[in-house]
């Protein structure tokens, strides 16, 4: 039997234990219907998930909600919306609970003195041109005025298509204010034109994204594994989609085989009662879909299959480590 | 027969279900180091834990409590809450 120290020198033993018993529980919770963008290609309105369910307003229904969350097991909130930052009081709920991650266009600043050291990712689609032409603004320049230097915020830099081979200049430009970046890539739910992945662009994209944590390795919060599985869909020798997806809603997963996935997982609406399908759109193809953080999660549920060569294991750890210091469990 | 071969028996017992349930290759219950720490060597995680669990629960008529997850790091330790939990003496 392959055993973890038969395969790890001890440097690559140690990074394991550092995460091997970190069991994340992870949930993601739509905060509110409301936004004050509205991006070509968001999936939450595109797919009118804004409509499902009615947001809850009282407070004290959100905290006794995020009480029973915890009673679940659940040790890491993932707020979503909509804009979370439009409802603080609810961001609050989450925060005073647990441990929180708070998902933002970043035009609204989170004020650090109520929310210290709760960890924040600014959604960034591309250059000047792309954010105005896709989000109707240059997000950048608020976002980047309002976070700079913030040692708990980190930009999610979605690649569209046009960014390829021009993804530096973005990488240089969060440098320079001193955050972090983690990227993943459009999936284009609303096929806006152009913004279609055409044959040989993601793996120029998987080599330019190798570049780039190689380039900007304090900058890039990022693995060489995690770009080979998201622009290639295919782990080990599986295929990315629904059959393998571990982000979906646990109660609604009727799936048999049922395949290794998140366990609690649920993506709550803003009821508070109603539950969508998976931590994207219900409407989204998972043949095509390129959910980075589905992606990720994917990889980190399949620990022992990658218990078979040292290289494999390696990779995992990576990936592992990767989710870890975008939510904070173990430092940059 | 001894307690020592009641629980060298339930240690066996455990091996198998977790070689099974896990797929483990090139190991048998008999081969399977008793104090072999499932999670840092064998790369068990939480969710092959709760598997693992559902099926000793019915195999012992136990009950294991999520929050005892983390003690159960071990074939040896296994058998040994299975012991002590165990409504009728195995
Ligand atoms: S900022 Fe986010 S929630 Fe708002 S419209 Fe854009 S993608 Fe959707
Ligand atoms: S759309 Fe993506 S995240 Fe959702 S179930 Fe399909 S593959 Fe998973």
């Amino acid at each position: 039997m392959k055993t973890v120290s038969s395969l790890l020198d001890s440097h690559w033993y140690q990074r394991y234990q550092n995460i091997s018993k970190l069991n994340i529980r992870s949930s993601i919770y739509d905060v509110t219907n409301q936004c004050n963008l509205r991006c070509k290609g968001c999936f939450f309105f595109s797919s009118g998930e804004d409509k499902v369910a009615r947001e809850e307003t009282d407070p004290e229904k959100w905290a006794a909600f995020v009480d029973s969350e915890k009673q679940r097991g659940v040790n890491l909130a993932i707020l979503i919306g909509g804009e979370p930052t439009l409802c603080l009081d609810r961001v609050a709920a989450f925060y005073s609970r647990m441990p929180t991650y708070c998902a933002t266009n970043g035009l609204i600043k989170v004020p650090r003195d109520r929310f210290a050291d709760m960890m924040v990712g600014i959604s960034l689609w591309g250059d000047e041109e792309d954010e105005k032409r896709l989000r109707g603004k240059d997000t950048f320049r608020i976002s980047s005025k309002n976070y700079e230097g913030d040692p708990y915020t980190y930009y999610l830099y979605t690649i569209t298509p046009n960014q390829v081979g021009r993804t530096e200049r973005i990488v240089k430009k969060i440098r320079d204010v001193g955050l972090k970046v983690h990227m993943q890539l459009l999936s284009n739910d609303e096929g806006v034109d152009g913004f279609y992945w055409r044959d040989g662009e993601l793996a120029d994209l998987r080599a330019e994204m190798d570049e780039m944590l190689d380039a900007y390795p304090d900058t890039v919060i990022s693995s060489k594994y995690y770009h080979k599985v998201i622009t290639t869909g295919k782990m080990l020798d599986r295929t990315f989609g629904w059959a393998e997806c571990p982000s979906v809603t646990e109660p609604m997963d009727t799936r048999n085989p049922q395949p290794r996935r998140l366990i609690r997982f649920i993506r709550w609406a803003s009821d508070l009662e109603t539950m969508h399908r998976c931590c994207t759109s219900a409407t989204r193809d998972c043949s095509t879909c390129k959910d980075g953080a589905a992606h990720m999660s994917w990889i980190m549920v399949n620990k022992r299959a990658h218990m078979r060569s040292s290289e494999d294991l390696q990779n995992w750890i990576e990936v592992y480590e990767m989710f870890a210091k975008l939510y904070q469990f173990i430092p940059w | 027969m001894s307690h020592e071969s009641n629980f060298e028996q339930t240690i066996r017992g455990v091996a198998a279900i977790v070689i099974e349930e896990l797929k483990l290759e090139d190991v048998t219950p008999e081969t399977f180091d008793p104090d072999l720490d499932l999670i840092d060597e064998v790369g068990v995680d939480s969710m092959d834990l709760a598997t693992v669990a559902l099926v000793l629960q019915d195999e012992y008529g136990i009950r294991i409590d999520e929050e005892d997850y983390p003690k159960l790091k071990t074939l040896r330790l296994i058998a040994e809450y299975i012991l002590e939990n165990s409504p009728v003496k195995i």
